[in-house]
């Protein structure tokens, strides 16, 4: 079998908010002393896809591919280092925008040109959102543009009777459900795909693996609205929110007094509900 | 005609969530001069349908037995054909916050020729444009998207938007018969988390804990308060990753969005992912030793002191004071 899974390379999500600032003219959050890293959805993806391949008893090839900057190799690199076979870079130009429906056209484009060899995937790994702008619109769109049925919120795959048996997350519990392949699902985390640390060999390795690069030319598709990342929509306006609310803390001499002023707040909220 | 439809699931019902969403449908078709119409997706109880009708100018009902199980691929199918049935000229197709309609969205709106936008928190036109606000970086900043495309596909933070009003005249109700095709993924077995009292999503008060609690017993004393108060339970991302609650507790990011009346943090800092999915409470109450914590920036009122001292002797002034 074939799987694979996308990756998006994002400004690092625990930077503190002191330290977070927005870039007026890009509108987008300005990187400042920010690492860049893989998205944890995605890497929760990748994880899955390696414990589907070991369930399986090792027949499976794992393909990881990305639309970025040059920079986002380190992620390809990473994942390979995490013992994915190998890895597709289609080199994005500068712009930060996130529409969703240009970025799953590049990736649906590089997909089918990654298929014409070896017919398609079985299975197609996307994170439900990402850390950065989290519109978490990606997998849907790519499950579209590729014509396959798609499943959300992910958390593991098992190699079943001619299918693929899949675990995931919704409002009401676990469900459990039967995929035939060519499928697409987005994945979410839980306590099983927490991704692994690569083995120092494995990263020495990882630069002998195949790392193939495309860019929109190589794939037809240089118009202006995937360059810009402006097919559905656009990020108008941007801006960090005001501390709005002013907290009113309990005062009084004695803790008593303080938690009776406490629990009187409380009290009244809680009495207006009726 | 500038019409808006709101996209429902018929095995859900007329939740706070879809009430949510047709509000929020009911507000942009009179900023469009136009009808809001509900679409939904399989069999609902007569009652929903009756409510249903009370808020909207038009009900289509699409109507299939595969459709009283939720199946992805059928229920999107289904909500295409329904969006033609209706008209399918809407400037918006909104959808509530559910997993089911999240993953419907993005799919509908491909479908349909239009832009897809999530977790919206308010919507407004601007010219042919909708404009969607939603958090962005983890809830360190406010983005405000324009949709190019129509129709603009929304899910929305649906339970912060108000109920749609009473219409001083029911809606027409039509039903219409789908043709479905088989699914190529089925879900075969669900497993219903087993759930005390109301949903999270839907509770008035909840009582929330956080890594500053230093491990799950402090939960019980938690519960004692809850239960003074009629509280549910809820905790941050640290606490359920360290296994002291089930991560059905989490409110953040990645787990639910709240919207009650009261949110009392205990022992939560306040790291902007858990913020986020506690921004649409009412009344924000913290307890928390350091006073410099984010979350005294979030919350109306609060107490810089150690929840040992503090919990149980709240619990029994609260006992006291509800009687």
């Amino acid at each position: 079998m074939k799987v694979l899974v996308c990756l998006k390379q994002i400004l690092d999500p625990d930077v503190p908010a002191r330290d977070f600032q927005i870039d007026s003219a890009a509108k987008a959050a300005r990187r400042g002393g920010a690492n860049l890293v893989t998205n944890i959805f995605c890497e929760n993806a990748v994880e899955t896809a390696l414990q589907f391949r070991e369930a399986a008893g090792g027949d499976v090839k794992i393909t990881a591919l990305c639309y970025g900057e040059s920079s986002a190799e380190d992620c390809l690199r990473k994942a390979m280092a995490m013992t994915v076979d190998e890895a597709c870079l289609v080199e994005r130009d500068g712009n930060t925008n996130p529409d969703a429906e240009a970025v799953g056209r590049v990736l649906a484009a590089a997909i089918q040109r990654l298929e014409q060899d070896g017919g398609p995937f079985d299975a197609v790994l996307v994170g439900r959102e990402s850390g950065d702008w989290g519109v978490g619109q990606t997998g849907g769109l790519l499950a579209e543009e590729l014509g396959r049925p798609a499943l959300g919120f992910v958390e593991s795959l098992q190699p079943g009777n001619g299918s693929v048996t899949l675990r995931r997350q919704t409002d009401v519990g676990i469900e459990v459900a039967e995929a035939e392949p060519p499928f697409l699902v987005t994945i979410t985390n839980n306590e099983d795909n927490v991704p692994r640390i690569p083995k120092t060999r494995d990263v020495m390795m990882s630069y002998r693996k195949p790392l193939q690069k495309l860019s929109l030319a190589d794939l037809e598709l240089d118009s202006e609205e995937i360059r810009t990342g402006s097919s559905i929509f656009e990020v108008d306006e941007i801006f960090i929110p005001a501390d709005e609310v002013e907290c009113e803390l309990a005062e009084g001499d004695t803790l008593d007094e303080r938690v009776d002023q406490l629990a009187r707040r409380i009290h009244e909220v809680v009495a207006s509900i009726g | 005609m500038a019409n808006v439809a709101v996209c429902v699931l018929g095995s859900l019902g007329y939740d706070r969530a879809a009430q949510g969403a047709a509000g929020a449908g009911r507000a942009l078709a009179e900023s469009l001069g136009g009808e809001l119409h509900v679409l939904v997706i399989g069999p609902a109880g007569d009652e929903a349908i009756a409510a249903l009708a009370t808020v909207a100018d038009r009900v289509v009902i699409g109507s299939n037995e595969a459709l009283r199980d939720y199946q992805p691929e059928q229920a999107l199918q289904a909500a295409e054909q329904l969006h033609a049935a209706g008209g399918g000229d809407y400037v918006a197709v909104l959808l509530s916050n559910d997993t089911y309609s999240q993953e419907i969205a993005p799919r509908l709106a491909h479908r349909l020729g239009g832009s897809s936008m999530a977790d919206a928190a308010a919507i407004r036109m601007d010219g042919d444009h909708l404009l969607a606000q939603r958090t962005a970086y983890g809830g360190k900043a406010i983005s405000i998207y324009r949709l190019k495309k129509q129709p603009a596909v929304v899910w929305l933070r649906a339970r912060g938007f108000e109920p749609a009003p009473e219409q001083a005249s029911p809606g027409d109700v039509t039903t219409v018969d789908l043709a479905l095709d088989p699914p190529r993924i089925r879900i075969t077995g669900r497993e219903v988390a087993a759930q005390e009292g109301v949903r999270l999503e839907d509770a008035q008060v909840i009582v929330s804990g956080g890594r500053g609690l230093g491990g799950p017993e402090p939960f019980q004393e938690l519960k004692k308060l809850a239960d003074a108060i009629g509280a549910e339970q809820g905790a941050s991302r640290a606490a359920c990753d360290a296994g002291w609650v089930p991560p059905n507790w989490q409110v953040g990011q990645t787990g639910k969005k709240v919207a009650p009346e009261l949110y009392i943090a205990i022992a939560i800092s306040g790291a902007s992912q858990h913020l986020l999915g506690m921004g649409d409470s009412k009344v924000v109450a913290a307890i928390n030793t350091d006073a410099d914590a984010p979350i005294f920036k979030h919350c109306s009122f609060g107490i810089v002191e150690d929840y040992k001292q503090v919990v149980p002797l709240l619990t029994d002034k609260l006992q006291a004071m509800t009687g």
